[in-house]
């Protein structure tokens, strides 16, 4: 039974919130991360308290980089009982994940690649007064604890229209998630099967058929999970350019467009609408999952194989991927660059989360093995076209009867201007820690 | 690669370590594709008196496949050997595979492989493989990277093809001989 009154509510609800705030923050010594954390506990959410109909108006999450751990004080043999990725951090991975060039951590911005980058600090709000109001308020409690600093922050806001969630390309988003054993949740018509918590949550058994060994001590890691954050810039201008430069007409553009995600922008499949979009199909849960490409797409005539979401779930063509899924949890950043509108330099984008169990099997596995190989299921010479990095030098096919399109030379649409490892503890995890690690409480 | 690429033998000398310039994979250092296209070499000493179930094992794979050709199809092998060597009397166990995929890229899916088919079981008459690899998959994959024993040395006659290209030709020729007797 999962303890939902103890799991963070982060990768469990969705919640209504239409803005958010991220903070990054920096603890000067123990003591401090202690005080500051010892005020923040009660007011995170959990699995239980917050769902659809939660009165709340904000939601808080809190999470710490393995630097962060040591920084409250984690004893040094705990510190090593975590995973090797987790304790090199991702800016140390940059090479693993296929972060180079403009994407590597040299560029990076938001102090996240600062070694003193300690902990994270999300608020999700209702709409932007409450975010204000939230940001306000946290502002005045640092105030008071001159021991934490806020290295940097990032303000979220879902951008118009509103009728669904979507990114700045216009693509809609949120259309397949993870359906977790035990939490109640209904499967829709899909490849989608109930997977083990354990692929999510520390102390669980996964669908290895075991509970995985966990790091120490206990109190600390049950109920965890591991959280890799990515603030990706969209370049819309570019993106937009490069539509109108491939596609003579609108509905010629939508296609390219389409070709590249795997989707139309209403969220409709490529695979169950091949030449025109079908945007009440997006819309549908109950049809918008449901297709494979093995046995439906087998060539990418439809949905390219390098296609954005056919690379990041492969679907009936890959092995074992009930362990290769993840929770995507985020927002959108930076003012919306309305239609026909030039390119005005500011930087707009997503700033996600990825939750799983396992940094290394389940998010580093996606990023090496399915975004950034360019000879992903034998493409030669090919990166995911949006999450990719992308230096135009890599191609795209669009399989095609009688001859294919390859497109040479893709700009990048995306930069990655920062990234971090974090753990999600469970609430008494919190507690244990806010208290100072105590050794005496340790059971291993 | 050029589309000609595999019309003359190639032979690759490899620096000590196993690789011309480092490239960090998610475990460890990635070894390079050769004209062998992928493979390791894991070498670990066999627990004294342990031989036999190294044996047993090998007919145990070989009904495996005979039952389900596909079996190890994730893996995508060219060759498998696996040898018992006898080094100053002590017995050492050499497992060499030859595939088309980056070794660190589906270690967890060889290491799934292995658990189905019991290879685990097989392991834990080498010494020093981990007690606690049932839940401690990282420490398994550890073993396997701190055993491997890269190449300095690889031939390919018919360099850098995957074994679905090899196959696919044969399958090609095959259906074109067909269709040449057909136009009799």
């Amino acid at each position: 039974m999962l303890e939902l009154d103890d799991i963070q509510h982060f990768l469990v609800t969705r919640t209504r919130a239409l803005a958010a705030r991220y903070e990054f923050l920096s603890f000067q010594s123990p003591t401090a991360g202690h005080a500051w954390l010892e005020g923040m506990v009660d007011k995170v959410g959990t699995a239980q308290s917050v769902g659809a109909n939660s009165p709340d108006a904000r939601w808080i999450t809190i999470a710490f980089t393995w630097n962060g751990l040591r920084a409250l004080g984690l004893d040094e043999a705990s510190l090593s009982s975590f995973p090797d990725e987790f304790q090199q951090g991702m800016a140390e991975r940059a090479q693993v994940l296929g972060f180079t060039g403009a994407n590597h951590p040299d560029q990076w911005i938001g102090e996240l690649a600062n070694p003193s980058l300690h902990a994270i600090a999300i608020l999700f709000a209702s709409d932007e007064t409450e975010r204000e109001r939230c940001r306000k308020e946290h502002a005045n409690y640092l105030a008071q604890l001159p021991g934490v600093q806020l290295l940097s922050s990032l303000d979220l806001a879902a951008i118009p229209p509103y009728d669904y969630p979507h990114e700045h390309f216009g693509f809609r988003d949120r259309l397949s998630h993870p359906i977790i054993e035990g939490l109640g949740e209904e499967p829709v018509p899909g490849p989608e099967t109930p997977l083990k918590a354990g692929e999510f949550f520390l102390g669980y058994a996964d669908e290895s058929g075991v509970t995985p060994v966990m790091p120490k001590p206990e109190v600390l890691s049950h109920n965890g999970s591991y959280i890799a954050y990515l603030r990706m810039e969209e370049h819309v201008g570019a993106f937009r350019d490069f539509l109108r430069e491939h596609g003579n007409t609108p509905d010629e553009q939508e296609l390219i467009a389409a070709k590249f995600m795997g989707r139309w922008r209403s969220g409709a499949p490529l695979v169950l609408a091949p030449d025109k979009d079908h945007p009440e199909l997006g819309a549908d849960k109950q049809r918008t999952n449901d297709f494979n490409y093995g046995k439906m797409d087998p060539y990418g005539y439809a949905c390219p194989v390098g296609s954005h979401i056919r690379r990041m779930n492969p679907r009936d063509t890959a092995e074992n991927m009930q362990r290769r899924k993840m929770i995507r949890r985020g927002g959108t950043y930076g003012p919306a660059l309305p239609e026909g509108a030039a390119e005005d330099g500011v930087e707009r984008g997503i700033a996600a989360f990825i939750g799983c169990a396992s940094l290394i099997r389940q998010f580093e596995f996606a990023m090496n093995v399915w975004v950034n190989d360019p000879n992903f299921k034998e493409l030669g010479n090919e990166r995911d076209p949006f999450v990719g990095t992308q230096d135009a030098t890599f191609d795209y096919t669009i399989p095609k009867r009688p001859i294919r399109k390859k497109l040479k030379g893709l700009p990048a649409f995306t930069t990655i201007r920062g990234g971090a490892y974090f753990f999600l503890p469970g609430i008494r995890a919190l507690r244990f820690l806010a208290s100072g690690c105590p050794i005496a409480q340790h059971t291993s | 690669m050029a589309d000609n690429s595999w019309e003359h033998p190639v032979a690759m000398a490899i620096p000590k370590g196993g690789y011309f310039e480092l490239e960090q994979g998610r475990y460890g250092p990635v070894f390079p594709r050769t004209p062998a296209c992928y493979g390791f070499s894991i070498f670990a000493k066999v627990i004294p008196g342990r031989e036999p179930v190294f044996y047993d094992f090998a007919k145990k794979i070989e009904d495996a496949i005979a039952a389900t050709p596909d079996y190890l199809a994730v893996l995508k092998l060219h060759y498998l050997r696996w040898v018992l060597i006898p080094v100053n009397g002590e017995t050492y166990f050499m497992y060499q595979g030859i595939f088309d995929t980056d070794f660190d890229k589906y270690t967890e899916d060889a290491v799934s492989l292995f658990n189905k088919i019991g290879l685990n079981t097989v392991f834990e008459n080498l010494e020093g493989f981990p007690e606690d690899w049932k839940t401690n998959a990282p420490a398994f994959i550890k073993f396997v990277r701190d055993h491997q024993c890269p190449s300095l040395l690889e031939y390919g006659e018919y360099p850098f093809v995957s074994a679905d290209e090899i196959k696919k030709a044969l399958r090609i020729k095959a259906r074109f001989s067909e269709m040449l007797d057909l136009m009799q």
